[in-house]
């Protein structure tokens, strides 16, 4: 299925004085797709995102939407959605009012927005009626209807967010982007909002930018992860390539719950694979468990009882460190005792020792 | 010894650091006003060895008679021009010089000083000044006004004009101070609104201004006009410098009656009187100010 690119940017780069926060980048976001942008504080994610919405310009290259070059052209203009990580509230403004500003502006006059002359200005009932209707559908959707009459500073994290999520949809905008709605929110109504936003994505069918540091939640609401490292574009796919086929070590290190195991070839680990005193050995602690008939021997440090797993940090012989993770039915042995750990080798990953770059493996 | 309980220590602390300034504000605050309170229904004179209970004679006194009521008019007619003026003025100027710091800090920088100075400068000495540049021949102003092909005038001694030149120059003091503070809320105002505010289409011009700038002020600008307004108020610099209420009291204001009366004449029973009305005008304003204010400029 191929898809046709909403947004693409080509060739992008942002430069502040001397400082290079963006890097030739590249970024196609198809149509319906969510797109996470994943990366650590200060990679240049939320520039690459600014610079998509037009609150930035880029240095070079070109931002293209539907086709068309819109380096010219405002944020509201090319109609582009943002809800903002601090949600960007007009605390002076009610629910309502909130959501229906980017509906006021579109379709009264400057003499219809006004307080009291707006009333009688011609065209703006009409026009009213329709924004009470949109803006009540989206409070409808997103659960405020009873919310509408309070003012920001009064509602919790969650609500914030939403009146936030409902400003972005009340106008149908061609393109959502997000920067890390969720990170103000604790844990338990983030792991809820992302199901909503999810659930949002699909019932409005236009694509999401969603920008986030945090790589599960990326994993789990994106069909598209683009990673960035240090201004450049280190990877972009699907969650599950980006997880089974790294680009790069750093990739690697990024991507994954549990921190992957990298074995450099000083470390002398010879059981895992020919290449391993050549090239950086990768092997995820979910892959890597005991196994009576292993290729790996390590002595057993300390264990982390989990309930549906345990985490064992185990030391080689040599001295190197190794992660991995038994089954939650798993016997203990005590500290210090040696096990033997089995792998699948498909599972390997080796990268370049200079480079870092992902080189095939031929097993 | 018996120990405290945590409760009462911390009352005691709170006493402890509370108190003082309490006490000396109840000695040297409220009791002379109260004692002002008090002489303004009195006809005592300063030194006098007795007064008599003349009930509101005073009060009356200074809301029927013309002096009185022009001192009241003057004063009312000053802040009605400066307040508004000058907090328009220093809005103006913050948010040109709030702009101005992307494209040229260094002039933004050197023009807010500039623009600060009347406000750091004794306003006695500024009308020494002042004298000088508005003189009826010599003056700045006036050979300025020559060489337009205007007319010059006699800005302090027209009886029609003087209030408009000593409101003008109370402007002019008032809006370095104005700038300062509007300039502080600027800076305050969090950079995701501006950009909301682009993304939902009134990130330009006016409605820029009225989505974000001018509600995310307000408290600011409550407390600005505050300030204004008390400093309005109580002008007296300028009066006793340049036109001594004068002439034939076309520049009287309260306070300058309340040192004229008290401190020339020392009919301390007449100045008290003047004294609380200048309280009561104070007091509304300021009440007023916040109870209207207020609520629309905490969104809650």
């Amino acid at each position: 299925m191929t898809r046709s690119p909403v947004l693409e940017l080509r060739g992008l780069s942002r430069r502040y004085g001397q400082t290079t926060v963006l890097n030739d980048i590249d970024v196609t976001i198809p149509e319906g797709s969510f797109t996470a942008l994943l990366g650590a504080s200060g990679c240049g994610k939320s520039t690459t995102l600014r610079i998509m919405a037009g609150l930035d310009r880029p240095s070079e290259g070109e931002v293209l939407l539907s086709g068309k070059d819109v380096s010219q052209k405002t944020t509201h203009q090319r109609n582009i959605a943002m809800v903002f990580q601090s949600y960007a509230l007009y605390p002076h403004l009610t629910v309502f009012q909130n959501m229906a500003l980017p509906l006021t502006m579109r379709h009264l006059s400057s003499l219809g927005r006004m307080p009291f002359v707006g009333a009688v200005a011609p065209g703006s009932s009409k026009a009213r009626n329709l924004i009470a209707e949109k803006v009540g559908a989206a409070a409808e959707v997103l659960g405020l209807t009873d919310l509408l009459h309070r003012k920001p500073s009064s509602l919790s994290g969650g609500q914030k967010q939403r009146v936030a999520l409902g400003r972005a949809m009340v106008r149908d905008p061609v393109l959502f982007l997000l920067d890390e709605p969720l990170s103000n929110l604790d844990a338990r109504l983030r792991v809820k909002m992302r199901a909503e936003l999810v659930a949002l994505h699909r019932r409005t069918g236009r694509p999401f930018v969603y920008v986030t540091h945090d790589q599960s939640e990326a994993m789990a609401m994106a069909d598209q992860i683009v990673v960035m490292i240090g201004g450049k574009v280190a990877q972009a796919g699907a969650p599950r390539d980006l997880y089974d086929r790294p680009a790069s070590r750093d990739v690697a290190t990024f991507i994954g719950h549990n921190a992957i195991n990298l074995f450099q070839p000083a470390d002398g680990m010879p059981g895992l694979h020919p290449a391993a005193d050549e090239a950086v050995i990768g092997l995820r602690p979910e892959h890597l468990s005991p196994a009576a008939t292993g290729a790996l021997e390590a002595n057993l440090e300390t264990a982390e009882y989990l309930g549906s797993e345990i985490i064992l940090a185990l030391r080689s012989e040599r001295g190197t460190e190794i992660r991995a993770i038994a089954p939650g039915d798993y016997a203990i042995p005590a500290p210090g005792s040696p096990v033997r750990l089995g792998f699948e080798p498909t599972r390997l990953h080796l990268f370049d020792e200079q480079t870092g770059k992902r080189l095939e493996v031929a097993s | 010894m018996r120990r405290l309980s945590i409760t009462r220590r911390e009352a005691l602390t709170d006493l402890w650091l509370a108190g003082p300034a309490t006490l000396v504000m109840v000695l040297f605050i409220f009791l002379p006003v109260a004692i002002v309170a008090v002489l303004s229904f009195t006809d005592y004179q300063f030194g006098a060895p007795s007064f008599a209970w003349i009930g509101l004679e005073n009060y009356s006194k200074l809301f029927g008679s013309t002096l009185g009521r022009r001192a009241i008019s003057n004063t009312l007619i000053y802040v009605a021009i400066v307040i508004p003026v000058s907090v328009g003025l220093g809005l103006a100027v913050a948010l040109g010089l709030h702009r101005m710091m992307a494209w040229a800090p260094w002039l933004s920088q050197l023009l807010r000083t500039i623009y600060f100075l009347p406000v750091a400068a004794t306003l006695v000495a500024m009308s020494v000044a002042w004298q000088m540049v508005l003189h009826p021949s010599l003056g700045v102003v006036n050979q300025t006004l020559a060489a337009l092909g205007g007319t010059p005038q006699d800005w302090l001694s027209d009886r029609g004009l003087v209030l408009y030149t000593l409101a003008a120059i109370g402007i002019w003091q008032a809006v370095g101070y104005n700038m300062v503070l509007f300039l502080a809320g600027l800076v305050a105002i969090p950079p995701e609104l501006y950009d909301a505010a682009e993304v939902d289409g009134a990130g330009h011009g006016w409605s820029r201004f009225w989505t974000v700038t001018w509600p995310m002020l307000g408290p600011t600008t409550l407390f600005v006009m505050v300030v204004t307004a008390t400093n309005a108020f109580r002008v007296f610099e300028t009066v006793a410098t340049l036109t001594r209420g004068g002439p034939a009291f076309a520049s009287d204001t309260l306070v300058y009656a309340l040192y004229r009366e008290g401190f020339i004449y020392f009919k301390a029973g007449y100045a008290s009187a003047i004294t609380m009305v200048f309280f009561a005008f104070l007091l509304i304003l300021t009440l007023a100010q916040f109870r209207i204010v207020e609520k629309k400029v905490h969104y809650r």
